[in-house]
């Protein structure tokens, strides 16, 4: 064969072989139909209540249904129930459950899958079903379609309780699943929602898929976050686990998925020059940094300690860290709660404020008894918003004179070690950092980062009879002027007790094909009046 | 020859029991606590502490030890502390596109390097030597993970003629399943087969200047004839232990590999179970690598023969 020929032969054939490759993809996205989304983390799996993790939340959304859902005003609105009934004592209540609700199985949702439900439930939220359960008095089926709650004491944010966002939301499921040890994982997925989740095809790591349930009914009326007709306009809801930042970018911007859940800010001034793509805030909430103290042990068993770090600590240093320089993303927060939601505020705020003191907080700090012992600080590393806290801490605290041991670890280690409160020097720890979601800082209900109970409190056992005096006053309060009082209250002594300390507030944003529309603003992804051309 | 197989499968089993007993160890002695990944930011202490319980993980650790190892000789890998599925129908979703990766990188990189390396050594110290020897060099300095985003960057998003990630089971047709794979192999494949293109120029080059190639030239065999008949046959010995050698190489790299392109394999799936503790997962894919590994090294051995009858066993 001559050179000439050789190289016609081949070229030929390579064109032949590249041609299907180089086809337009298998409309990929082609299909109206289905939604391709890509979550912010792995669903590995499908148990809303053995697990609080946000992902787990967001999928559940879809296949199971709930009694009330809030509204992007916060209030919690009817879902499931048709309506209730309040004692004029404000001890029992009484619900009616809306007619034609059907499980995945075809089944009726009845009173008794309710309470089952609601007994799960209660045994894992800490911070609104397990008061609740201390204070009832019985829970019951009164028919098929009725249940009631008989409290010893009223509990005014019950509807809240029912129908809020934060983990573990309270999903309606068939009693013989719900009757499942809450402490153990459920093994089937019938649910209430307007989605089946398909587990044949459910790889996890990979994909799981979710399909239209033919016999949901929408409520009458317009969706608004987890309250109103959740109408679905897909089929089929793929969920694409993309794990690489990079790979997501690229998936998205060549068509391969719709819409992607948490992009990466660094890439996202990629994505916006990219024509197929829009990019918008995802949560208006946000996330609320977190600079969490251990006050078990020295030096910050001592509020002079907790003081001094917080009269040095620059939120915007911790942001800039955390999100950049978009200052569209984040801003100081001199407060413990979610700016631009009804109870928000800055009292007792000015702590957080103004020119840092490093040379009093070390004065401060000597007062304290310290005296260079090693502050034992536990950092994610492999949680970018945690490693960017944690630097800049390190950094702080050399600054006021403290001798870092800067402890790198991965976020399942800190979560075994952050539990342990042994001192620093025998395996324990000083400070960890994290977040909470916007969401769970709109009052004290889900806020069990602000508890100060002690032994019981979150992690760092921070204990404060005047913040729980607040606390327990929010409760109480029987409309919004008082609830506002008492949060102002609670911030101030929060802050003077510093239980933690708030390193800023920021936002993420999310982004989607342009030919996706009604993609809204909220704390967890709305399938729900999302659609596609 | 019988004997020495049965008597290396055998040989097998203390390697991989070694290798259950390290790996457990290992978990067990590693921080990390998948209960608290669990219960999530919000739980409480006590709450991580019965999902501990419930999950088994307070139990002592020759318990623990004894009972998985008692299922594995059931052919029970167990559940999934996290999926709630079984370890072995996790393995079994996801063993086609790590071993389909793992061929396809194999035909490309041995396609590729074998050639090089025989024209490199046959044009010794010329511009095609050098070349291949750069493209070697750039195949072993550069990572996995840029040459994955620069392909993808080139082919998918400015060509616009592959997918970014993703797999297509070759059930689905022949063109998907290639129009998925082919960059991940390629990116996979480039130390491999940079590995391979060096060993066997430099094997090659020792052989072409043995006697026997002189006397082959001497009586007139045509020049393909003393490089891939004469020649290679006997510098075969060092390639393949290079190459089975490399198969851990591979299966590293295709734990970057599957991150990069978001092919849901066996390497993505122990990267999740590590990050996660998902301790069952993390030993049976353990596990089952080790086996394979141990399996290669078997076949490398057996391989020897063929190539040289002198070898016996």
């Amino acid at each position: 064969m001559r050179r000439r020929d050789f190289l016609r032969t081949t070229t030929g054939a390579a064109t032949v072989l590249a041609s299907p490759l180089a086809a337009p993809r298998l409309s990929l996205a082609a299909d109206n139909k289905v939604l391709r989304f890509v979550p912010q983390a792995n669903l590995a799996n499908l148990d809303p209540i053995w697990t609080t993790q946000y992902v787990v939340r967001n999928g559940s959304l879809l296949i199971w249904d709930m009694l009330y859902g809030v509204n992007d005003k916060l209030e919690p609105q009817p879902q499931m129930v048709e309506a209730h009934e309040t004692s004029t004592d404000g001890k029992t209540w009484t619900f009616r459950l809306r007619p034609g609700l059907k499980f995945h199985d075809n089944t009726p949702v009845l009173s008794r899958d309710v309470v089952a439900s609601i007994n799960r439930w209660m045994a894992r939220d800490a911070t609104m079903g397990l008061p609740i359960k201390r204070l009832l008095d019985a829970l019951e089926a009164v028919d098929d379609r009725t249940f009631r709650f008989r409290l010893k004491a009223p509990y005014p944010k019950l509807l809240f309780a029912l129908g809020k966002s934060s983990t573990p939301c309270l999903f309606i499921m068939p009693e013989r699943i719900a009757a499942t040890d809450p402490f153990k994982q459920i093994t089937e997925h019938v649910g209430s929602g307007p989605m089946k989740f398909k587990k044949d095809e459910w790889v996890p790591g990979s994909t799981a898929i979710f399909e239209r349930f033919a016999g949901y009914e929408p409520r009458a009326g317009k969706a608004s976050w987890l309250s109103g007709g959740k109408r679905i306009h897909f089929d089929r809801i793929e969920w694409k686990i993309l794990p690489d930042a990079a790979t997501a970018s690229g998936a998205l911007q060549n068509g391969e998925v719709d819409w992607w859940e948490t992009p990466f800010p660094d890439l996202v001034p990629l994505l916006r020059k990219s024509p197929g793509v829009a990019v918008d805030i995802a949560d208006p909430l946000g996330n609320i940094g977190s600079f969490r103290i251990n006050h078990l042990h020295p030096p910050f068993n001592d509020v002079r300690a907790r003081r001094a770090v917080q009269m040095a600590l620059n939120q915007s240093d911790y942001m800039r860290a955390v999100v950049g320089d978009d200052e569209s993303l984040w801003k100081e927060v001199p407060g413990f709660f979610t700016p631009d939601t009804p109870l928000y505020t800055e009292a007792g705020g000015e702590k957080l404020k103004g020119e840092r003191k490093y040379d009093a907080a070390k004065k401060l700090l000597a007062e304290a008894g310290y005296k260079g012992e090693p502050i034992v600080l536990l950092v994610a590393t492999d949680v970018a918003i945690t490693k960017a806290q944690g630097d800049v801490t390190a950094d702080l605290l050399k600054k006021i004179g403290m001798d870092v041991q800067y402890t790198a670890l991965d976020w399942g280690t800190v979560g075994q070690r952050r539990a342990k409160k042994e001192k620093p020097s025998e395996g324990g720890w000083n400070i960890f950092h994290t977040w909470h979601a916007g969401a769970d800082c709109v009052n004290p209900a889900p806020y069990i980062a602000l508890d100060a109970s002690g032994d019981t409190a979150w992690f760092g056992w921070p204990k404060s009879d005047a913040v729980q005096a607040k606390i327990g006053e929010w409760y109480a309060a029987p409309d919004l002027a008082a609830e506002k009082k008492a949060i102002a209250e609670l911030n101030a002594a929060a802050m003077e007790h510093v239980v933690y300390v708030p390193t800023g507030f920021f936002k993420g944003y999310q982004a989607w094909r342009k030919n996706v529309s009604g993609i809204v603003k909220a704390p967890f992804p709305v399938f729900w009046d999302v659609s596609k051309t | 020859m019988l004997a020495y197989f049965l008597r290396r499968v055998l040989a097998t089993i203390p390697v991989v029991l070694m290798v259950a007993l390290f790996v457990f160890s290992l978990l067990y002695i590693a921080p990390g606590d998948p209960a608290a990944i669990i219960a999530g930011d919000q739980a409480t202490p006590d709450d991580v502490d019965r999902i501990r319980a419930g999950l088994g993980l307070d139990r002592p650790f020759l318990i623990r030890f004894f009972d998985w190892l008692w299922g594995v000789v059931r052919g029970d890998l167990g559940v999934s502390i996290f999926t709630n599925l079984p370890v072995s129908h996790m393995i079994r979703q996801r063993i086609e596109p790590t071993v389909s990766l793992m061929i396809l990188t194999l035909i490309l990189s041995l396609s590729t390097a074998i050639p090089m390396g025989v024209i490199a050594a046959w044009k010794h110290g010329t511009l095609i030597d050098r070349a291949v020897m750069m493209l070697a060099v750039f195949g072993f300095s550069t990572p996995v993970f840029v040459v994955g985003y620069l392909l993808a960057y080139i082919f998918a998003l400015q060509l616009d003629w592959l997918p970014v990630q993703g797999f297509t089971s070759i059930s689905q047709g022949l063109v998907p399943f290639l129009r998925n794979l082919i960059l991940p192999a390629v990116a996979l494949g480039l130390i491999y087969m940079a590995l391979i293109a060096r060993i066997t120029r430099a094997t090659m080059l020792d052989v072409l200047s043995q006697d026997y190639v002189r006397t082959a030239k001497a009586k007139g065999v045509a020049q393909k004839g003393i490089l891939f008949v004469h020649a290679l046959k006997n510098a075969a010995v060092p390639i393949v232990t290079i190459i089975g050698i490399g198969f851990a190489a591979l299966i590293g790299g295709a734990v970057v590999t599957e991150s990069v392109f978001a092919i849901p394999g066996l390497g993505r799936l122990t990267v999740d179970a590590i990050l996660r503790r998902d301790y069952p997962v993390i030993q049976g894919v353990v596990l089952l690598f080790s086996f394979i590994y141990v399996l290669v090294n078997l076949a490398v051995d057996l391989l020897y023969t063929v190539f040289d009858p002198r070898i016996r066993y």
